[in-house]
């Protein structure tokens, strides 16, 4: 069993380095053999999964150590697998969404002479996540994080003749690199401080860290938290998440939403103990949570680029699952809970917009949607399930994994429950109005419809089977998971051994907390339909009040970064060049004339002339007589 | 004389004889020497006697297996022992059997065995083609000239040249110097060292004056070595005197015993052992001999010429082999005769090796012609060499031991890729020549390159290993500011080596370039041994540096 945790990862490591490197002559198989790929190493997972269930619920983890990477001194950084409860539900769902995305994206690339590389670049990202959710430490967890930030990278400005898409992947690199920043530091500080990497070294030593360790442990959680905040798209280090929408649909919903954003929530999670050692990380990370939930909710809201709004959700809904992180062992599991529902819907909901988009010329703006219901049934009815869900309808997968989030957050208790409780419940009714503004402007309502920039009117039509067919297995999931999850408290009792569970102390009741989010809903659906279900939606953007407009600009992000980051960088740089090229230049070529000079001279001295070379023989060897007696002398 | 006075010399003489003891000699301790000397004379026995046509076949395979017999009894002797528990002193205290020796013997008969292969190569130089030629001067030639003893430019040379003559004495000319370096750095008393010194130096000035092409330069190259080689070698012998006049002896145990002042005292000894300017001044001139030969400032005036000047396959050897015994020989000394002396030579040497680093990569910053930038090249590393032997700890001979054999072959290897590059004139050895060569022969450039960046020290390269540990043992030893302009004589040497990589492959190519010949199987094979080592003791030195640290101990 264990030798297949090693084939769960290499399996999409061999694809990517076969259709990477294959060539021109892979290109008309090259996408089956990514698929296959993928759908091979879903099956080891499945297999995995089923041995996992055969044991007890405490002996369920699953190590394989494969070699020593780095062995420098006291210096160990070994490459072996961990797999536990944790793990296994990422890599059903890294696993399993991928497939559903590599057979979606065989439609949705089929048009795109550069589909092999596409894939391989598919494959390599499935490889790193993989990798970074069995690592069993965090040296290797680190490699796994570097292999999807590139994947992502390559993935995002895959059409790089758009400059737009060159420039997001750019941002994206670039920002996510001030969270790596934050993941290598944590984990010098864990070496320094516990001379290990290792999970099963660091995090039961965290827990009973001595008092003079505490700062350096809560040092460590805040350096994971930006690590968090750079991979999951979360406050401050947010902005990259919209513009990764350049990148192809299938990449979206699987990198961009279902899996690789949520790396933050996982280390979070996984770090659990540290975190539980160190509450002020933990307030950081709830207010981080809290405060992005909000952001991205009010972000979305504006957009009427679909995938933009699409984005603002995802950075919302993650804000969810960061704050339950933050809750500590009350909201581990619905953290973890909330990561798999949204993967399915949030990757259903990604795969309509691209099959919507494919229907119709590529075009993103909902302003030129409208009434599509009746030309794309297939993708009204998934995207209408991954919507219901995703507002938390009664009874669909949203509705238990975020009514369990807002729970917990009431059940942190104090002021710190109320605020962020509140919090979690505007979010929500946020969530219900800008979904239902999307559905609203995208399937229903008069057509907006608008021939495309070289003048080709849009058909809208249903999409091959290829796309409906994961649509379709998705929206299953939007449905059923959630209930599925929570009967019998399935879930928590599956994660409990890993991450730890309490119920906490609640002021209110579960019922009123329900009855609560129900009226949000409720009051979030009817607002978007008052204003555009029962108006016309005007298909040039009305200027909005400031609120809107600041959202339209994602709350002003870029402008901030701009201001204080970009300009301060420039100066700094600019500042750093006058120094390079006044006084580092100046020495280095003053010195590199000087040796020059002095070389010339002494050249001069090499004549060619036996009689000079033996004069200066006999000089030098005068000088070391004298020498030789001078030392004595002395 | 009459007749009958000499016999009655030889008469008288005869009982005098009997009291020397007959010396015992170990055969087998050195058979090493033996095996390579034999070889050699069996070489000029193949030179008196087999015809021209078959003596080229014949002196390669007498020397290849010459050496690699030799290479092999080396490798016995190591394994019974000798390198370490059983090491002692061979034939009556003239040649000692120990670690450092067995380890420098090995690295010169390798060096040896590959140079043979540059020696060899004849595909590279055009067969001359006079018209009305015979059908035997199409046959190929190598490096070497038609015939020694033809005034250049002469009608004798010129029909020496349309015979198709090659100077096979070459071989055996190399098996000999082989020897001699053999020798050298196992010498245990004065009289060997000189002897050696001298048995190795006479071929190698011949070989010097053995260049096919520039024939004249050649000549001159050798006039000068040879003039400055014997200057250098009279101060090597009055020191010797001096140390004699001192010590009473010759012997390296000897010597050093009364510096320590527990030989037992004698009248004559009683006299000079008070007179430390009979040593000091005896142990400047014996230290001079040696670092002349290893290339130090100021004595290395004569590297640049002779290198540039030489048939590049003896330039390759002799700046790899020559370098390996005359280090060998000067470590012996220092850590063997003169270790009481430490206090007095080290201050004295420290000066040599910052002047050397100093000046060699200087010097060669300004310098247009590829065998000299390497000459100069050669001089900044006999100053890290000598760094390491400065350092006086085991650490110091293990690590100068390693930076022999890596640096020796990166030299080869260099030299060889030198022989490559021709024009119409033979080897086109000035650098403005070299613009462009990675693109038109991106192969040798790259190879030309790996050498480069292991001259530099470059991480991956035996240069770094072998600087490294010459470094370490130097800062161990206490010789900080040695290691700080080492370190900076290093960077100012990057620069010109990286002005080598950047002419070849960031330069327009020239119209009129000179082209890259296709060598023949044998200098192949001696480029591929140095990138292969160079490679090897780069990525995984340590089998070598603990091999290095294990033979670092000299028997007294």
């Amino acid at each position: 069993m264990e030798t297949l945790i090693g084939l769960l990862v290499a399996a999409p490591l061999l694809g990517a380095g076969v259709l990477l490197t294959g060539g021109k002559r892979l290109d008309r198989v090259g996408h089956w053999i990514g698929t296959l790929l993928a759908l091979l190493s879903f099956v080891f997972g499945a297999v995995l999964f089923i041995n996992m269930l055969g044991k007890a619920a405490d002996a369920r983890t699953l190590n394989s150590h494969l070699f020593t990477w780095v062995p420098v001194g006291g210096f160990q950084a070994d490459v072996g697998f961990q797999l536990d409860q944790l793990s296994m539900t990422f890599v059903l769902l890294i696993t399993g969404v991928g497939t559903l995305i590599h057979i979606y994206s065989i439609g949705y690339m089929a048009h795109d002479e550069r589909r092999r590389r596409f894939f391989g670049y598919l494959n390599l990202f499935l490889a790193a996540m993989l990798l970074l959710v069995v690592a069993d430490n965090y040296f290797l967890l680190y490699a796994g994080w570097e292999g999807v930030g590139l994947a992502s990278y390559l993935l995002i400005g895959f059409w790089q003749h758009k400059p737009s898409a060159a420039t997001a992947a750019k941002k994206a690199f670039i920002v996510n690199r001030v969270g790596d920043i934050g993941l290598s530091v944590a984990i010098m500080l864990m070496f320094t401080t516990f001379g290990s990497f290792a999970f099963n070294q660091v995090l039961p030593q965290a827990q009973q860290a001595s008092t003079t360790q505490h700062a350096t442990i809560t040092g460590i959680g805040f350096m994971l938290l930006l690590a968090a905040c750079g991979k999951s798209a979360q406050v401050p280090l947010q902005s990259w998440l919209g513009d990764a929408m350049e990148g192809p649909t299938p990449v979206s919903a699987l990198i961009h939403a279902a899996t690789m954003v949520t790396a933050g929530v996982y280390l979070i999670t996984r770090s659990g103990a540290i975190f539980n050692a160190a509450p002020d990380a933990q307030t950081a990370v709830v207010t981080v949570g809290a405060v992005t939930l909000l952001f991205g909710a009010i972000v979305g809201c504006a957009k009427d680029d679909i995938k933009k709004a699409l984005a603002g959700s995802t950075m919302s809904q993650i804000g969810y699952m960061i704050m339950a992180a933050g809750l500590g062992p009350i909201g581990y599991v619905f953290a973890i809970m909330h990561l798999v529902t949204h993967g399915f819907f949030k990757a259903g909901l990604f795969l309509g917009a691209g099959s919507v988009m494919h229907g119709m010329n590529d075009e993103v703006d909902m302003r030129r949607y409208g009434g599509l219901r009746k030309y794309m049934p297939v993708t009204f009815v998934t995207f209408g399930l991954g919507y219901l869900a995703i507002i938390g309808f009664p009874g669909l997968s949203g509705f238990f994994s975020k009514d369990k989030i807002i729970e917990a957050a009431f059940a942190k208790g104090g002021t710190e429950g109320w605020i962020l409780g509140s919090a979690a419940l505007l979010g929500a009714a946020i969530t219900a109005f800008y979904m239902t503004r999307v559905m609203l402007m995208t399937f229903f309502g008069e057509q907006r419809w608008q021939p495309d920039a070289e003048g080709h009117e849009p058909h809208p039509h249903e999409s091959p089977s290829s796309m409906t067919i994961p649509m379709i297995i998705l929206a299953f999931g939007s449905v059923f998971a959630g209930a599925f999850f929570s009967i019998n408290s399935r879930f928590v009792h599956w994660l409990e051994p890993v991450t730890g569970h309490s119920e906490g102390d609640s002021p209110i009741s579960a019922g009123t907390v329900t009855g609560a989010t129900m009226v949000c809903l409720v009051v979030g659906v009817g607002i978007a339909w008052l204003i555009y279900g029962r108006r016309p939606v005007p298909a040039v953007a009305p200027r909005g009040s400031l609120l809107t407009r600041a959202a339209r600009r994602d709350l002003y992000q870029d402008d901030f970064n701009h201001v204080v980051l970009v300009r301060g960088g420039e100066h700094l740089t600019r500042s750093l060049v006058y120094l390079d090229h006044s006084l580092v230049d100046g020495v280095v070529n003053g010195t590199a004339a000087s040796v020059g000079g002095l070389s010339g001279r002494l050249r001069k001295l090499q004549n060619g002339y036996v009689r000079s070379y033996a004069v200066s023989m006999l000089g030098g060897t005068a000088v070391l007589v004298a020498a030789t007696l001078l030392m004595r002398a002395v | 004389m009459s007749a009958s006075s000499v016999h009655s010399l030889w008469t008288t003489a005869a009982p005098v004889a009997d009291k020397f003891p007959t010396p015992h000699i170990e055969y087998a301790q050195l058979s090493p020497v033996l095996i390579v000397m034999g070889a050699a004379a069996l070489g000029v026995l193949v030179e008196a006697f087999l015809p021209r046509r078959s003596r080229y076949t014949a002196q390669v395979g007498l020397a290849a297996v010459g050496l690699a017999a030799a290479f092999a009894a080396i490798v016995a002797l190591a394994d019974k022992g000798y390198g370490s528990t059983k090491a002692h002193i061979a034939a009556m205290g003239a040649v000692a059997v120990d670690g450092p020796a067995l380890f420098l013997q090995g690295t010169i008969l390798l060096v040896g065995f590959v140079a043979i292969f540059t020696f060899a190569e004849r595909r590279l130089d055009p067969p001359p083609s006079y018209a009305g030629g015979t059908p035997n001067s199409r046959q190929p030639v190598d490096s070497f000239a038609a015939q020694g003893s033809a005034v250049p430019g002469s009608e004798q040379e010129k029909a020496a040249v349309r015979a198709g003559f090659t100077s096979t004495e070459v071989f055996p000319l190399l098996m000999f110097a082989v020897g001699g370096m053999l020798i050298f750095p196992a010498a245990n008393d004065l009289l060997t060292l000189f002897v050696a010194l001298e048995v190795f130096s006479l071929p190698l000035y011949i070989l010097c004056a053995l260049a096919r092409r520039n024939r004249l330069m050649s000549q001159e190259a050798a006039v000068k070595y040879f003039l400055l080689g014997a200057f250098s070698s009279a101060f090597l012998l009055f020191g010797i005197a001096l140390l004699y006049g001192y010590a009473g002896t010759v012997s390296y145990s000897g010597i050093s015993a009364v510096i320590d002042g527990t030989a037992p005292m004698t009248p004559a000894l009683a006299d000079t052992t008070g007179n430390d300017a009979l040593l000091l001044i005896g142990l400047a001139m014996v230290v001079m001999g040696l670092l002349f030969k290893v290339g130090a400032v100021p004595f290395h005036m004569w590297t640049p010429d002779v290198y540039q000047g030489a048939p590049t396959p003896v330039t390759g050897f002799m700046a790899s082999a020559t370098k390996v015994a005359a280090f060998g020989a000067l470590l012996r000394l220092l850590y063997v005769v003169l270790p009481g002396m430490r206090w007095d030579w080290r201050p004295v040497m420290w000066g040599v090796a910052i002047l050397t680093m100093l000046a060699g990569a200087v010097i060669a910053v300004t310098q247009t012609d590829v065998k000299r930038l390497l000459a100069y090249s050669s001089i900044a590393h006999a100053g890290f060499i000598l760094a390491g032997v400065i350092a006086t700890t085991p650490a110091g001979i293990s690590s100068v031991l390693f930076y022999l054999a890596a640096y020796s072959f990166v030299t080869l290897g260099a030299f060889a890729v030198v022989t490559l590059v021709r024009d119409a004139g033979g080897e086109a050895t000035h650098l403005s020549r070299w613009a462009g060569l990675g693109r038109r022969s991106p192969l040798v450039a790259a190879v030309f390159a790996v050498f480069l960046l292991a001259f530099a020290g470059i991480p991956l390269t035996s240069g770094f290993a072998g600087k490294f540990a010459v470094f370490q043992a130097a800062a161990a030893g206490g010789a900080m500011p040695l290691v700080i302009v080492g370190v900076i004589s290093s960077a100012i040497a990057a620069f010109f080596y990286v002005r080598v990589i950047v002419l070849m492959f960031f330069s327009e190519p020239k119209p009129d370039g000179p082209t890259v010949a296709v060598p023949s199987v044998m200098t192949s094979t001696a480029i591929a041994v140095g990138v292969a080592v160079t490679l090897v003791l780069g990525l995984a030195p340590q089998y070598f540096l603990d091999l290095a640290d294990k033979a670092g101990v000299f028997v007294r």
